[in-house]
């Protein structure tokens, strides 16, 4: 936050709750992301203790019951989706990030933008209410398969339910809002001279990301009108004895869900190509192939929606054709991360913080992506679906996704949101701690899946083969690396903190870097540049041979 | 509040506000093809749901097909005048636009009420669900676009914003279009 | 591999297997090859004094390689799986051997129960046995499954035959599965169905012709069942339910 940030009284309202400018509303979406990023590990804290101790005492939260368990699991997965990954990876990143990247003073429709964080907000606040509601949190998944959610009876979380629903669809209408921005300044609002090519990968991954999630979404919130309906209302677009179909929702939501994965995806491999440019020194190695990797990956992922649906009773025939789409979309993913290490051939890598986060993305990303061919290969999946080999899955693409890569941009363009650098060796102490025990988390949890360990599970004394020796030690493991973790996640949270008053001033361009966020001063003022900037060259032209510097920001003339 | 130049900047040559007119249409089509390709895949399951379509009045539907396609007429109309710089007529279309709508709202509303009292409602079945949630949600958008016309026609009336009246005709197209698949799919089709 | 974690215990359990050692042997080999170019290139590349970056735009011929190679290698790595997943899946899933047996499966709030062919092997007929969380089939015998739901989606999972399928409701969805190896086994729903999902368990007794004729005999005769209860009761001790639909 700039140094106006520190300014109280009557002000505050006009400037924080009802700002336009682009920067304070990346501020709100950031600091609301990472509260609900804490709710979110917390409820995983809760029940991941309950998994390792059943039925004991939760320090901080008490004896955990099976319906409590359901709402926890259930909440921690949509939180951390939805409130955490998407605000803080298209919302707090795309707000900050495109007007200065691609050069303007501000989006091209503030108030559209703000009322997008309002209506974001309040999704968040009814979320939240529901846990106080008569009957709970709603506990029948975030996937919210009916007639499970659609009727009271059934899941005896009735008002809970429809509250979260109406806050899934509340977030998904601040996305829409929001993605009118992303996209319109970024095709509108460039700076002379800026091309389409010239334009940095994380502006173009946001843009992507938002346009995936206008199509997807759509069929989603004309689907959850229908449940909302189903809930309330007494008709059963669901019901199969009303002549429904509790398929329609699984295909309906899955057509959103498998894209979704991508939308959070793209914005952090976007993230990841700036740092990894930067610290290597490099010029990105083929902009254009990650960019049509990108678009291949986008389009692909409209059609692979049913692999999360092969036992689902759909036609056995329809599983080989999105067995083959699945396996398909590993080739544009897989290229995608072969051109990010292929970027670091020749260069001059400077291990910082963020390097090492970006660096630890790949690495641990592609471990969760080659555990997807498992469950894409349709006769492997008849195995492994909802089993923990899954959960390990996609924690494994998500948590570099909504955290590693998230701490690397954080960590990278933290001088730039406040005008102060982060404390380096608390930086690393933090990345260590983290990365080791993440690890240390769900690698367990792949070895209990293969076992045969089902999730949304309260307690496995019910199941001999899973209540076997040494299984019960793996699930302990994961839950003594997640309390490590949290400890760690101490050291981030007090240099985040610490670093914003006592940290070193920052100049404008401290790690040397060509994109235009970096020829304004940090924090930028408002409305960013001085003198708006013309540009000359692409983003990545480092180590420019026959140049004394060993960088050409992109504005500067040749 | 002053505008910000990125308002105003047009890099690819479309201006901004077209732009977003395109995509809040664009996520409205998803929207509702998702919600007909639901109905239509339904409907092929059930031929029963015929008996209950019959019930549906056809000439009150074709007669709003009618009156939406007039009424997009003279949005086109309002759009020309606009682009020769004439507000006060692009205004006048504007509000004959919305008139248009205001006859397809009143139409309906005699149709539903006479619906309703034969016993019809939301919950009556399978294809009820989803007439009056298709049709609601048209009209919904029908009366959106009535209010913001009205809007954008007193702005235009002194002259202002007049890049606003093609937004808002484009977007009655696309209401008009979405009635055009509706029409026959709720009350045709047996 | 998998046999590791959990013995198999369907003839359909090896070709899973297989189809799982394989994609590992696969993704392995490149993951293992990823990560291993990736640490490579950090320490070769590692900033030294006085070394500057190279320009590579990735443009280059004899550099694109590096990247067009290995994607061609992966499409055909992707073949392979596919070919060998299909293969699997349509022996599992599409092409059923001919019924030996069949039984009925309801998944409901928060139990299965089953309905299984008395002595004269035939469903609907008056010596039918209805059973909950309990299920007894016939070594080396194919069974037919017809699955449904009562209320909710479940999904019937029996692991150590690597078997799973949702039981949707308004559906009956036919599955098969031949049990090759005796012993008793658990039944999971790994549909999150509610409250009651985690205690959502069931047992299948795999047993010889002998053993299964004994305990049709005992299931359909009540008050011999009563003396017997014990020995085929589920594991947490309560006698073995009787339901009549
Ligand atoms: C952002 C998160 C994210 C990402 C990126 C992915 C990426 C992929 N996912 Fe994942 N997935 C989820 C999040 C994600 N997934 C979630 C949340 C669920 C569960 C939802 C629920 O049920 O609750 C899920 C579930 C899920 C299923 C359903 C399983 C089931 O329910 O039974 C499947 C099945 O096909 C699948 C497959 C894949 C594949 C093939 C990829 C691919 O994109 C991965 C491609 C990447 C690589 C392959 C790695 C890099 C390549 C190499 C190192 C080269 C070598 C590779 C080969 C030779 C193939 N995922
Ligand atoms: C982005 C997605 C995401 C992330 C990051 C996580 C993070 C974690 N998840 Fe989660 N998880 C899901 C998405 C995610 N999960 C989903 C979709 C499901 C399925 C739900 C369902 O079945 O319906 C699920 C389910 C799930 C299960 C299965 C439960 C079951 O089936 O019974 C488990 C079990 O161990 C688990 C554990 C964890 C743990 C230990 C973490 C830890 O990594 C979390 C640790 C995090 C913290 C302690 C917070 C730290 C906060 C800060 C440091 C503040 C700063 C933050 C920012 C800068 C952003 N998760
Ligand atoms: Cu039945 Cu879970
Ligand atoms: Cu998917």
């Amino acid at each position: 936050m700039s140094t106006q940030a520190h300014q109280a009284g009557a002000g505050f309202f006009r400037k924080y709750l009802w700002a336009t400018d682009h920067k304070i509303i990346a501020m709100q979406y950031l600091f609301t992301g990472m509260i609900m990023a804490i709710i979110g590990g917390f409820m995983a804290y809760v029940f991941r203790m309950q998994l390792a101790f059943p039925s004991q005492h939760v320090p901080g939260y008490g004896v955990v019951s099976p319906g409590e368990y359901n709402s926890l699991v259930t909440m921690h997965g949509t939180i951390m989706i939805f409130w955490v990954a998407m605000p803080v990876l298209i919302a707090a990143f795309g707000n900050f990030l495109i007007p200065l990247m691609v050069g303007c003073d501000d989006m091209a429709f503030p108030r559209i933008n703000r009322l997008s964080f309002q209506v974001f907000f309040l999704s968040a606040v009814v979320l939240l209410a529901s846990f106080l509601v008569k009957g709970g949190a709603f506990g029948g998944a975030w996937t919210a398969y009916p007639p499970l959610s659609a009727s009271g009876a059934y899941n005896l979380e009735p008002i809970g339910a429809s509250m979260w629903l109406v806050a899934v669809a509340l977030e998904f209408v601040a996305f829409l809002l929001g993605g009118i921005n992303f996209v319109v300044t970024t095709l509108n609002g460039r700076a002379p001279g800026m091309k389409m090519y010239d334009i940095p990968i994380m502006v173009w991954m946001v843009v992507l990301a938002s346009i995936l999630f206008m199509f997807s979404v759509g069929p989603l919130i004309a689907g959850a009108v229908m449940l909302f309906f189903d809930q309330n209302l007494g008709t059963g677009f669901y019901n199969p004895t009303q002549g429904g179909d509790p398929l329609l929702w699984q295909h309906l939501f899955w057509f959103f869900g498998h894209p979704e994965v991508y939308v959070v995806l793209l914005p952090a491999m976007g993230i990841v190509a700036e740092v990894l440019s930067v610290f290597s020194r490099k010029k990105l190695f083929g902009y254009k192939t990650v960019l049509h990797t990108a678009w291949g990956v986008g389009v692909l992922s409209f059609v692979v929606w049913a692999h999360h649906q092969f036992v689902a009773g759909i036609d056995p025939r329809m599983a080989n054709v999105f067995t083959i789409t699945t396996l398909l979309i590993s080739i544009p993913v897989a290229e995608m991360v072969f051109v990010y290490i292929a970027t670091l051939y020749g260069g001059s890598i400077r291990l910082t913080t963020p390097m090492l986060w970006a660096l630890a993305f790949i690495a641990e990303f592609m471990i969760g992506g080659v555990s997807g061919i498992f469950l894409g290969a349709s006769a492997s999946d008849i195995y492994f679906h909802d089993t923990y080999f899954l959960v390990a899955h996609f924690h494994y693409t998500f948590f570099p996704i909504a955290f590693i890569a998230v701490f690397a941009g954080l960590t990278y363009w933290y001088p730039k949101m406040f005008g102060r650098m982060l404390n380096e060796t608390l930086g690393k102490i933090h990345f260590w701690g983290t990365i080791i025990a993440v690890n240390v988390i769900f690698i367990p949890l792949f070895i209990t899946g293969a076992a045969g360990d089902q999730r949304r599970i309260y307690s496995y004394a019910q199941f001999s083969e899973q209540a076997r020796p040494g299984l019960q030690d793996l699930r302990m493991t994961a839950t003594f690396a997640l309390l490590v973790f949290i400890a760690f996640q101490f050291v981030f949270l007090f240099n985040f903190l610490w670093s914003l008053r006592r940290g070193k001033r920052a100049e404008a361009n401290p790690w040397l870097a060509n994109t235009l966020e970096w020829t304004v001063p940090s924090p930028p003022p408002h409305g960013n540049f001085a003198e708006l900037p013309t540009v000359y060259r692409g983003p990545y032209e480092y180590g420019s041979p026959g140049r004394e510097l060993d960088y050409w920001p992109q504005n500067a003339p040749s | 509040m002053m505008k910000p130049i990125a308002t105003s900047r047009s890099a690819t040559g479309i201006p901004t506000a077209r732009l977003v007119t395109w995509w809040v249409i664009a996520s409205e089509i998803f929207i509702f093809g998702g919600l007909l390709a639901s109905y239509v895949m339904h409907r092929l399951a059930h031929p029963e749901w015929a008996a209950a379509a019959a019930h549906t009045n056809e000439w009150a539907g074709g007669f709003n097909t009618f009156v939406l396609l007039t009424s997009s007429l003279s949005a086109v109309l309002a759009h020309k005048a606009a682009d020769s710089g004439d507000g006060p007529k692009a205004a006048r279309f504007l509000r004959l636009t919305a008139l248009g709508g205001v006859i397809f709202l009143t139409v309906k509303a005699f149709e539903w009420t006479h619906e309703i009292r034969e016993g019809f409602v939301l919950a009556s079945g399978g294809f009820w669900s989803f007439y009056y949630f298709v049709a609601g949600l048209h009209a919904l958008h029908v009366l959106a676009g009535l209010i913001i016309m009205l809007f954008v026609a007193v702005d235009a009336a002194k002259n202002q914003e007049l890049q606003r009246v093609e937004c808002v005709g484009l977007y009655w197209h696309f209401v008009d279009i979405i009635w055009i698949f509706l029409f026959p799919l709720l009350y045709i089709a047996r | 591999m998998l046999e590791r974690f959990l013995t198999g215990a369907s003839t359909f359990s090896p070709s899973i297997d297989h189809l799982i050692f394989l994609i590992a042997a696969i993704v392995g080999f490149w993951l293992i090859v990823a990560e291993a170019c990736l640490f490579w290139l950090i320490f070769k590349y590692r900033h030294k004094e006085g070394r500057a970056s190279q320009y590579v735009t990735g443009e280059e011929k004899h550099l694109k390689r590096w990247i067009s190679v290995p994607h061609m290698l992966v499409i055909a790595c992707d073949v392979l799986i596919i070919v060998a997943a299909v293969k699997v899946w349509m022996s599992v899933k599409q092409n059923f051997p001919p019924a030996q047996e069949t039984v009925r499966v309801f998944g409901q709030q928060w139990a299965w129960s089953f309905q299984q062919p008395g002595a004269d092997g035939v469903l609907d007929t008056a010596d039918d046995i209805f059973t909950v969380d309990d299920l007894h089939v016939k070594v080396n015998t194919t069974y037919y499954f017809e699955l449904r739901s009562r209320d909710v989606v479940h999904s019937f999972s029996i692991p150590s035959f690597r078997l799973k399928q949702d039981a949707v409701p308004g559906r009956t969805i036919t599955g098969w599965f031949r049990a090759d190896r005796l012993g008793t086994y658990d039944i999971q729903c790994t549909q999150i169905c509610g409250v009651g999902h985690a205690f959502m368990a069931g047992r299948i007794v795999v047993e010889t012709p002998q053993e299964h004729a004994a305990w049709i005999e005992r299931a359909t005769n009540p008050s011999l069942e009563a003396r017997a209860a014990p020995a085929v009761s589920a594991t947490d001790g309560s006698p073995v339910a009787e339901v009549r639909q």
